[in-house]
């Protein structure tokens, strides 16, 4: 039977008529229509599919969307401030040549932004296992690596 | 991939949580963090027709400590939380290297140690260290609350003592006893994310000669259970642990496992592991002793 939620995605309200057993995922992607979020292994895995709730990077396709219900969830078109803008992180992925075909990059910037938070001055070791939740089909692990390093440094620089 | 349909229930209470258990009994799962549940539904390996999340029932969410009595890890106790929280890195820091090196980043987010327990799986990255550290886990039921040790909660792959009834509410962790030391020791084909091949937890007391009175020595993913090593346990009895004795109690820790090839590692590579961790767990622990 189908549960009325209310969920906060990227500073808006949503109320939604779900039935329990459907994920996070699946909801950000076929109901609100945010398919900035991808589905990857559907296991945990991958990290294809994370976002953020109250600030910590999860696995979308892990979580209820019922559970998730008065949480604070970000996903990958809430962080840009503004239609004209990208966050820094997400420029300093294009920037260093960091998305090859994208399909991760979400995720790798979700994971990113959660990674920052708690360490704003990562060294190299603690970005790749920061980022060792999240799986590059292309291999473009370097410049994902040196896109951190260089978002960290712009992020300071703001602060 | 879908899930299965299922009623979500979300009691307040621990209480009505247990109800509810009783009510739908064999046909209700209990949800913590859901990192391996959710997984079990998605691969059809479990059909229940409720489940019954635990996340909002506030009292499972404390971590608290004191000198005395110990350590106190609800439930709802994140990965990320007791990796990352300043009172178990200070006395129970080898508990924070356990959940710290338990699967990715998001699911230490989301995945519980008590859920990494309950599971049962003898490769658990946070079951070695609490053997050593001789926990118990406090499970609840409409009967009343039960004391489990430990060593008495693990039956075999994927099966713990808990009754269809009960619900794991927390672990305590005797606080550190003076002159004792606590390692955990974990090998895995990834070095980051993956699950151990063999991981080991020691826990060793000292009197101020630096004689062992006490080892406890806890080898994972060896056996259908997190096994203790008993032949290793005694050998080091009355001894000061050097590193010739943490050499010998190694080989003896090979003695006492019983792995299995599959597909992270073969039988004879996790015996060889076996010893070298053990070894490697004692030095560590003997150094934390600071005799």
């Amino acid at each position: 039977m189908k549960q009325m939620i209310s969920l906060q995605v990227n500073g808006d309200t949503y109320e939604l008529a779900v039935n329990p057993w459907r994920t996070l995922n699946e909801v950000l992607r076929e109901d609100i229509k945010l398919t900035g979020t991808k589905l990857g292994c559907g296991t945990g895995d991958c990290g294809a599919c994370t976002v953020l709730i109250d600030g910590k990077s999860v696995s979308s396709c892990l979580t209820l969307a019922v559970e998730v219900q008065g949480m604070t969830i970000t996903t990958i078109e809430g962080m840009a401030p503004n239609a004209e803008e990208l966050h820094p992180i997400q420029e300093s992925f294009i920037e260093k040549g960091a998305i090859q075909c994208g399909y991760c990059t979400p995720g790798m910037i979700m994971s990113t932004a959660f990674l920052l938070k708690n360490n704003p001055q990562p060294t190299e070791a603690e970005i790749r296992a920061g980022l060792s939740g999240n799986l590059c089909r292309c291999t473009g692990y370097n410049k994902i690596v040196d896109a951190i390093g260089d978002a960290a440094e712009k992020l300071n620089k703001d602060a | 991939m879908s899930l299965p349909k299922f009623t979500y229930l979300a009691p307040a209470s621990l209480e009505e949580a247990c109800n509810l258990l009783g009510k739908y009994q064999g046909k209700i799962r209990i949800k913590a963090g859901g990192t391996d549940l959710m997984v079990r539904l998605a691969q059809r390996a479990l059909k229940p027709e409720y489940i019954v999340g635990i996340r909002q029932i506030p009292e499972l969410a404390t971590i608290s400590f004191n000198p005395e009595e110990g350590l106190r890890l609800g439930a709802m106790a994140l990965l990320y939380d007791v990796a990352c929280n300043p009172i178990i890195q200070e006395h129970y820091p080898m508990l924070a290297r356990a959940a710290k090196s338990t699967a990715t980043v998001q699911i230490r987010n989301m995945g519980t140690v008590m859920g990494n327990i309950c599971n049962a799986s003898p490769s658990a990255d946070n079951s070695p260290t609490l053997v050593a550290m001789n926990a118990t886990i406090v499970a609840v039921s409409p009967a009343g609350e039960r004391k489990i040790p430990i060593d008495e909660f693990f039956l075999g792959p994927g099966r713990s003592a808990l009754e269809p009834m009960e619900i794991a509410k927390e672990i305590l962790v005797p606080a550190p006893l003076p002159r004792s030391g606590v390692s955990y020791q974990k090998i895995s084909p990834r070095s980051k994310v993956d699950i151990a091949a063999v991981n080991v937890g020691a826990m060793v007391v000292v009197d101020e000669q630096g004689t062992c009175q006490q080892a406890r020595i806890c080898l994972g993913a060896v056996g259908p259970v997190p096994l203790r090593a008993s032949t290793a346990e005694e050998f080091l009895q009355g001894k000061v642990i050097t590193d010739e004795v943490a050499e010998q109690a190694g080989a003896l820790a090979g003695t006492d496992a019983s792995p299995i090839s599959d597909v992270r590692a073969s039988k004879e590579y996790r015996r060889l592991m076996v010893i070298i961790l053990t070894k490697r767990a004692l030095l560590e622990a003997r150094h934390g002793t600071s005799i």
